[in-house]
């Protein structure tokens, strides 16, 4: 099973709740923190790594003494990452997309397969979970590729917990598309309000259920609660403004370690995910 | 000879657009008879990405060798160095006082981008 923790908004919660969760349910459980610009979940998880790989995507490498300067590989490219004048060709591998499509239509096969690097997993163990997160290169555009990588590793025995970027576009579909369901973190600001609205939009998209979490759930107003009542999206929990979990995030903790009470209410959070998704109830 | 100056409308007497992948128009001029013809760029104004690549791709498939235009990006001054096509920034006025100019010999050929790549 696989569930994918999103938000929209940045620093709502997504890793608070994916790691708790995550260390509440304890064995059987895998975590893959797909925020691989900016990877946090190792901070509250504390894996061991054991093991690490660089992640290339594939760019185009002209081999000039083939090329017949014909420009079929610049005009497939989207991304105008070819560019060819009379008897030069040039390559921009930073725009290229690796769709693969100046490979397939070179007639001169003179077009080589190159690296450039994306970025690197890490694997390893936090306790009894199995911990899985990318790093994205500084100064790498493309993150999908990398987070789909790090997606690789799921095992389908296990529960999977994503940890997904935030935002709505390409990297947050990569962490979400698949799953079987979609944990939304918001906070009940108006700025928690507009950017669920568009995750939101995404999830419909992917058709994947979703359910709400409502962090610093007493502060700001009840617009979030009646939007989720509006769209019909389940309230599953609601995490306080409370003292002692920021004091625990603030120290790189976890709440259901500072505050053991918390666990029956990540247990509880669980049970809802996994009967809504056996409800098969969209949404 | 041809050179290119990139434009905001379709004449001579058209204001220059300082931008040059995204112009407007690329106007290809002839030096001596001012003779020109029209690049539609409209296609590159609405490119996601490389738009000055392409562009210069464009101007150098039409035989230019010197580019007139306000700003050139890292991406487009290497395709433009590539296709030996000189580039002259900072250009303002209209595309006829532009070439004007150029005819007189006093402007200075760009040795590198006068703007940062677009991320």
């Amino acid at each position: 099973m696989i569930i994918s923790v999103a938000s929209g908004k940045g620093g709502t919660g997504k890793t608070t709740v994916a790691t708790n969760l995550a260390y509440t349910l304890g064995t059987g459980v895998q975590v893959l923190d797909c925020d691989v610009e900016e990877p946090n979940a190792h901070l509250f998880l504390k894996p061991n790594i054991e093991q690490n790989e660089s992640v290339y995507t594939i760019v185009p490498e002209i081999h000039k003494y083939r090329c017949s300067f014909c420009r079929k590989c610049a005009e497939i490219c989207r991304f105008r990452a070819i560019a060819v004048m009379n008897e030069v060709i040039l390559t921009f591998p930073e725009l290229c997309h690796s769709c693969g499509g100046c490979f397939a239509v070179c007639p001169e096969n003179a077009v080589a397969e190159k690296g450039r690097e994306l970025g690197m997993i890490e694997k390893g163990r936090a306790g009894d979970l199995d911990f899985v997160h990318g790093r994205l290169r500084v100064g790498e555009a493309m993150s999908p590729p990398l987070i789909k990588r790090v997606r690789s590793y799921t095992r389908e025995e296990l529960i999977t917990i994503i940890d997904a970027p935030p935002g709505t576009s390409c990297p947050v579909i990569a962490a979400m598309k698949g799953a079987d369901y979609v944990l939304m973190v918001t906070e009940p600001t108006p700025f928690g309000l507009n950017d669920l609205k568009l995750a939101v939009e995404a999830v419909k998209l992917l058709n994947i259920p979703c359910g709400l979490v409502i962090n610093r759930s007493d502060m700001g107003d009840r617009r979030v609660t009646d939007y989720a009542e509006q769209e019909n999206i389940a309230v599953l929990m609601e995490i306080p403004f409370e003292r002692r979990i920021a004091e625990a995030y603030s120290k790189g903790r976890l709440i259901v370690e500072v505050l053991p009470g918390w666990k029956e209410k990540f247990l509880e959070l669980y049970r809802c995910i996994e009967k809504q998704i056996n409800s098969g109830n969209l949404r | 000879m041809k050179i290119a100056v990139t434009s905001k409308r379709t004449d001579l007497d058209s204001e220059v657009d300082p931008r040059f992948g995204r112009a407007a128009y690329i106007i290809v001029v002839d030096t001596e008879t001012l003779e020109f013809e029209v690049l539609d760029n409209t296609e590159n104004v609405n490119a996601f990405k490389g738009a000055g690549i392409q562009a210069a791709a464009m101007i150098s498939d039409k035989g230019v060798e010197v580019l007139l235009t306000g700003f050139c990006g890292p991406n487009a001054f290497k395709t433009l160095t590539a296709g030996k096509i000189k580039v002259v920034n900072d250009i303002s006025g209209t595309v006829r006082e532009a070439v004007a100019v150029f005819n007189l010999g006093n402007m200075s050929y760009a040795e590198s981008a006068n703007v940062e790549g677009h991320w």
